[in-house]
């Protein structure tokens, strides 16, 4: 016992060790946040693209950018990718980290968001369509008014699980010299040559986000649920 | 019933083929205000389709369509303001499943006509006592029997205020004894002179409110007459033969 508390103290208290975590957490938050508006904005638009291309015929040339877009980001690594983004697209320009990473998880998470959206609003009645073209509304405005809200009520689980994994993720943050939460972590052990300690805190801390995530998503779904019956 | 209203719509030449499949062929025909045209004939016949064609749901191929002696199959048209003029109810009812009855009744009164929220509940709340289910306001559509949907489609379409109600089989989905209900307020529109044409085998419908019947098969018009002719002398062996299998 005398033991665990002297390592504690080693790892966390001494020197402020535990603000490498404290820092490194809010890097992880801040980048995951960004990355997500930005997965949300970039996949919405890529899915109404897509999915109007495929109901429709039109957008041909938008269509096919969206999928050169989808195999390129789905087909090579999360790391690599940023490790492009860092060294290649900005490697002349000295630029904040945080927008690096959040560019190449936000860019990497709308291909996947794209296609949770496209699914939602491919498994929409066709009839709700056409309901709403019959009342006079225009294709936009049915997406928005009608289609939309079902399908983004469809594909809650499945984009509240890409967030999960997009904030697990950014764990590779580091190899961008980056301070994240598991970089922090790394630090510490660095420090101390204790692999233990840190990284079971890593670990946890980000076990409790993902908790606390997945409980917030479950209350919102069953909100969202109440139409149902 | 007043059948010698003016023109609504003058169809011309109305072809639609799906690749090389002719579902409309060479389609002519003119309806009238105050009509309440029925449309029968077996299925794949093509009539859903013409009845889809008059609120551009399908484009025709060849062929026009005017309404009220503007061409609405013109690319210049403005689809959507043309629509809000014409009512449509569906086979399988397609309300907005993640609103409640009343929103599905003021959404597109307020959003295209630009209602308040107050006038377009107040409307709503009328059309839904006229239908007699001013207790479902809040109900959503899952909530509610077959019936119970399909009235609230028609009056969803009736909140718009068209001048046409087009209908597509909108007994089909119905459980028998659901039929009625619907029918029933279905009769008591074309009474106060909508112009109503709908698709559907409810022959003993047709005969008591239609004020003419149009047999469609092969995507085209074999056999067009008052309710008491088409159904009492037959003229056309295919009609003949139809009618024999169903009545």
């Amino acid at each position: 016992m005398e033991d665990f508390k002297l390592r504690f103290y080693t790892n966390f208290i001494k020197d402020d060790r535990y603000m490498y975590l404290v820092k490194g957490l809010g890097n992880t938050l801040m980048i995951t946040f960004l990355a997500v508006l930005l997965g949300i904005a970039l996949g919405f638009l890529v899915a109404i693209i897509r999915s109007t291309h495929d109901k429709t015929g039109k957008a041909k040339l938008l269509n096919t950018i969206c999928k050169i877009y989808l195999t390129v980001i789905r087909g090579t690594p999360m790391m690599v990718q940023l490790m492009i983004m860092c060294y290649v697209v900005f490697g002349k320009y000295n630029i904040n980290k945080i927008i690096v990473a959040t560019l190449a998880f936000g860019i990497n998470s709308g291909a996947y968001v794209a296609e949770i959206v496209r699914s939602g609003i491919m498994s929409i009645d066709p009839g709700q369509l056409e309901a709403g073209r019959s009342l006079g509304f225009s294709y936009a405005q049915t997406m928005w008014y009608i289609i939309m809200p079902q399908a983004f009520k469809n594909v809650l689980p499945a984009l509240a699980n890409e967030f999960i994994v997009l904030l697990k993720e950014t764990s590779v943050c580091g190899y961008i010299g980056m301070m994240d939460l598991t970089r922090g972590g790394d630090i510490i052990r660095s420090r101390t040559y204790e692999a233990f300690m840190p990284l079971i805190a890593v670990a946890l801390i980000y076990l409790v986000m993902v908790m606390a995530l997945s409980w917030l998503v479950g209350k919102l779904e069953r909100r969202l649920r109440t139409s149902e019956r | 019933m007043s059948v010698n209203g003016e023109v609504l719509f003058q169809i011309d030449n109305l072809c639609k083929s799906f690749g090389a499949n002719l579902v409309l062929d060479h389609i002519s025909t003119e309806i009238r205000s105050g009509e309440v045209v029925v449309i029968v004939g077996p299925s794949g016949s093509g009539k859903s389709t013409f009845l889809r064609s008059l609120n551009l749901l399908e484009m025709p191929t060849q062929g026009t369509i005017s309404f009220e002696g503007m061409n609405i199959t013109d690319k210049k048209t403005d689809i959507n303001k043309y629509r809000q003029k014409i009512g449509m109810v569906f086979q399988h009812f397609n309300l907005f499943p993640h609103k409640t009855i009343l929103e599905n009744l003021t959404l597109a009164p307020i959003k295209l006509l630009k209602k308040s929220k107050e006038e377009a509940e107040a409307e709503a709340r009328a059309l839904l006592k006229r239908v007699g289910l001013e207790e479902k306001e809040n109900a959503y559509p899952a909530q509610l029997s077959g019936g119970q949907k399909q009235r609230i489609a028609i009056v969803r379409s009736l909140a718009m205020h068209p001048e046409v109600m087009l209908f597509d089989e909108p007994t089909s989905a119905l459980d028998p004894e659901m039929v009625g209900e619907v029918l029933n307020v279905m009769s008591d529109l074309a009474k106060e002179g909508m112009t109503m044409i709908i698709v559907t085998h409810e022959m003993g419908f047709a005969k008591e409110v239609g004020t003419r019947v149009l047999f469609v098969d092969e995507g085209i018009i074999k056999e067009e007459n008052n309710p008491e002719d088409f159904f009492g002398h037959p003229k056309n062996p295919r009609l003949q033969e139809f009618l024999s299998k169903i009545l």
